[in-house]
C-alpha cells in the first residue's frame, strides 16, 4: 500500500488524475530560485519558452542570456560563470545538452567543477511525435560517469521543481532530467524530497520484490504494485530521484528484505538507474534483477503511450518484470 | 595598467629570454609537451604577467584580479614558467611538470595550481569560458579585464565562432582575445590544414575591434592592450603575429617543433643559444 508518509497525490491512481508537463517545474524552480539568490542566471539555446525558461527570462532580464542555437558555447559560457560566483541553469533539449557539449561538460564543468545546473528537457520516448532525434535516452549514463557530476531524475512537475530549487543550493555541477509531456502528478508539496535520499512511495505487508524507478516509471511502478497487489505479491516501490549520488544505505535494505529488484526507467538499460542499482548490488549482495527500459535500440515517432507500450516500459512490462525476477529467486 | 618605459621595456624583454631558458629546461626535463609555441608565446606571457595584468601572486584568489583564460592549454609551459617567475610558486616546482603529483599538469587544470583560472586543452572552449567571466564581471559590476590566449589552429572549433558571435552580440568590452598567429598547427601548415585568412574580416564581421602586431614587439603589444582598454563598444581581438619555436634558430617556423620536446643534444643547443643571445655574447657561457 501507499507509504502514508510520503503524502503522495490521492488521486494518482485515478484516470483523470491532473497531469502536468515536468519542464514546468523547472520553470517554476529556477524562477523561485532566482528569487532567493542574486547569482542565480539562466542562459538557453533558442528553446526559452518551450524549457519554461520564459518566466525567469521575464522577472530578471539581466540575469538571463540566450546564447542562440549553440549548446556548446552555452554550456562553456556558464562554466565561466559558474566560476566567478555564478549559479548557471543551462536550458535546453537533453539530445543537445548534455548531447552535443559532452565534451565541454567533461572539461569545463565537472573537471572545472564550475558550479553548474544542467537542465535536460525532452527527455526520454515520451517526447513522442518528434521522433528519436529528439528523444535524449542516454543522458543518465552518461552524466552519471563524469566524476563531480550529480544526477536528478524528478517523477513529476511538482518534484522537478523541488529538485530545481534544491540543485541551486548544492554545490558543484548537476544534472536535472526533465520530460516533456503531461505526466500525472504524484507527489503533493507536502511529499518530503531530499537530493540522495531515495524515498519508498509504497510497501505491502510481506515485500517479495521491490521496483526501484525514476523520473515518469515512478507510477507506473505505483500501478504495476497495485495490481500485483491483487495477484497477492507484495511489493516495494522506491521513488529513486537521484542517481547520484546513489542512496545506497536504502537500496541495500531494500533488497535485503525482498531478494529481488525490478528497475523502470525511460532511458537506456545501459548505464542508467538500472546498472547503477546492479554496480552496487554485485558489490555488497548481489540479487536477482531484471531490467525495464529501452533495450539497445532507438525510438521513433508516436503518441507517448503508444511508444511506452511498444518499447516495453509500460506497466504490463513492469508486472511481467517481477513475475520473471520472482522465478529467478531462489 | 602604467605606461611602458623604455627602462622596463629592456627589462621585459631579458626576461623573456629567461622565460624562453625556462621553458627548454622544464619541456628537457618533463621528457614530453609542446616547444614551439611556449616559445612563440614568451614574450606576450611576459608582458601580460609583468606589466598589463592588475594581479597578485600572493593572493591568486582576490576577487578583482583580471583573469588570463589560456585557451589553447598545450602552451602551457609558458605560463607556468612566467608564473614561477611572478611568484604564484616556486621556480624549483617547474621540473614536476607532468610528473605524476605534481601541480603542473600537462595540460593546466583549474584547482591544481593557484592561478589557473580554467581547465584547458580540448580546443576551443577558452573563449566562452572567458565570456562567462566577462558577463560575470559585467553582472557584478566590476572593473577587472579579462583576456583569453587562443592560438589559430583552434579557429577550426565550431565552439570557438559561436563564442564570438556571442561576444559580438552583447558588446564585451571588458574581454581581450589574444590570437597566436603563428600559421603552424600539429598537422602543418595552417593554411594547408584548413584556410583560416582572413580572420581580421571574420572577427570584424562579426562585430568585433581587430588590431594586429608584431607578438614580439612587446612595446606594441601593450599599445594594442591600452588601446583595448580605451574600446568601449566591442570586444578586442589581437591578432598577434609570431614565429613558433622564437629564440631557437632550429626550432623557428618548423611545425614538427610543435608538439615534442627537445632531447638533450638539442636542449643544449637551445640554452646556449637563448643564454648567449645568438652567439652575441659568447665568451661568458663556452
Amino acid at each position: 500500500m501507499i507509504n502514508a508518509k510520503t503524502k503522495l497525490n490521492p488521486k494518482l491512481f485515478d484516470a483523470d488524475v491532473e497531469k502536468l508537463p515536468i519542464r514546468n517545474g523547472f520553470g517554476e524552480g529556477v524562477l523561485i530560485a532566482g528569487e532567493t539568490d542574486p547569482n542565480v542566471v539562466v542562459l538557453c539555446a533558442d528553446l526559452t519558452e518551450s524549457t519554461r525558461s520564459d518566466g525567469f527570462a521575464k522577472k530578471f532580464p539581466e540575469r538571463f542570456f540566450e546564447v542562440g542555437v549553440a549548446e556548446q558555447n552555452m554550456a562553456t559560457i556558464a562554466a565561466g560563470l559558474g566560476v566567478s560566483g555564478k549559479i548557471p541553469f543551462i536550458a535546453s533539449y537533453a539530445t543537445f545538452s548534455p548531447g552535443r557539449n559532452w565534451e565541454q561538460i567533461r572539461t569545463t564543468i565537472s573537471y572545472n567543477d564550475s558550479n553548474v545546473k544542467i537542465a535536460g528537457h525532452h527527455a526520454g520516448i515520451s517526447v513522442g511525435p518528434d521522433g528519436a532525434t529528439h528523444q535524449a535516452v542516454e543522458d543518465i549514463a552518461t552524466m552519471r560517469v563524469m566524476a563531480n557530476m550529480k544526477v536528478i531524475v524528478p517523477c513529476d512537475a511538482i518534484e522537478a521543481r523541488k529538485a530545481t530549487v534544491a540543485a541551486a543550493k548544492i554545490w558543484g555541477p548537476v544534472y536535472l532530467r526533465y520530460a516533456r509531456e503531461g505526466t500525472p502528478i504524484v507527489t503533493t508539496n507536502e511529499t518530503k524530497f531530499i537530493p540522495g535520499k531515495a524515498e519508498i512511495f509504497w510497501e505491502s505487508k510481506k515485500p517479495e520484490v521491490t521496483i526501484i524507478a525514476c523520473g515518469t516509471l515512478v507510477r507506473s511502478a505505483l500501478l504495476a504494485a497495485k495490481q500485483l497487489e491483487k495477484e497477492k505479491i507484495g511489493v516495494i516501490v522506491v521513488n529513486n530521484h537521484t542517481i547520484k549520488p546513489l542512496d545506497e544505505k536504502l537500496i541495500l535494505e531494500v533488497a535485503k528484505k525482498t531478494g529481488a529488484i525490478v528497475t523502470a526507467e525511460e532511458h537506456q538499460i545501459a548505464g542508467g538507474l538500472g546498472s547503477t542499482i546492479a554496480e552496487l548490488l554485485a558489490k555488497h549482495n548481489p540479487t536477482p534483477q531484471e531490467f525495464v527500459g529501452l533495450q539497445g535500440v532507438f525510438g521513433e515517432s508516436g503518441k507517448p503511450e503508444e511508444l511506452m507500450e511498444k518499447y516495453g516500459m509500460s506497466v504490463k512490462d513492469i508486472v511481467r518484470a517481477v513475475h520473471i525476477v520472482l522465478k529467478r529467486k531462489k | 595598467m602604467e605606461p611602458l618605459h623604455e627602462k622596463k621595456l629592456i627589462h621585459l624583454e631579458e626576461v623573456a629570454n629567461h622565460v624562453r631558458e625556462g621553458i627548454i629546461d622544464m619541456l628537457f626535463e618533463a621528457g614530453s609537451g609542446h616547444s614551439a609555441g611556449p616559445l612563440g608565446m614568451a614574450d606576450i606571457f611576459t608582458a601580460m604577467y609583468f606589466h598589463v595584468l592588475n594581479h597578485n601572486p600572493k593572493k591568486p584568489n582576490w576577487s578583482e584580479r583580471d583573469r588570463l583564460v589560456l585557451s589553447n592549454g598545450h602552451i602551457c609551459p609558458v605560463q607556468y614558467v612566467v608564473m614561477a617567475y611572478a611568484g604564484y610558486f616556486p621556480v624549483s616546482e617547474l621540473k614536476t611538470l607532468r610528473k605524476l603529483n605534481t601541480r603542473l599538469q600537462g595540460h593546466p587544470h583549474r584547482g591544481s595550481l593557484p592561478g589557473i583560472e580554467i581547465t584547458s586543452g580540448p580546443l576551443g572552449s577558452g573563449l566562452s569560458q572567458a565570456i562567462g567571466m566577462a558577463l560575470a564581471a559585467k553582472l557584478d559590476k566590476k572593473k577587472n579585464r579579462i583576456y583569453c590566449m587562443l592560438s589559430d589552429g583552434e579557429h577550426e572549433e565550431g565552439n570557438l565562432w559561436e563564442a564570438v558571435m556571442f561576444a559580438g552580440k552583447n558588446k564585451l568590452s571588458n574581454l581581450t582575445a589574444i590570437i597566436d598567429r603563428n600559421n603552424i598547427q600539429i598537422d602543418g601548415n595552417t593554411e594547408n590544414v584548413m584556410p583560416l585568412e582572413s580572420l581580421r574580416d571574420k572577427y570584424e564581421s562579426f562585430r568585433w575591434n581587430v588590431l594586429e602586431v608584431d607578438g614580439h614587439n612587446i612595446e606594441r603589444f601593450v599599445g594594442a592592450v591600452f588601446e583595448a582598454m580605451a574600446t568601449y563598444e566591442k570586444p578586442t581581438v589581437i591578432i598577434a603575429h609570431t614565429i613558433p619555436g622564437k629564440g631557437v634558430d632550429f626550432m623557428e617556423r618548423d611545425y614538427r617543433w610543435h608538439g615534442k620536446p627537445p632531447n638533450k643534444e638539442e636542449a643544449k643547443e637551445a640554452l646556449s643559444e637563448l643564454r648567449t643571445l645568438g652567439n652575441r655574447i659568447k665568451s661568458e657561457h663556452e
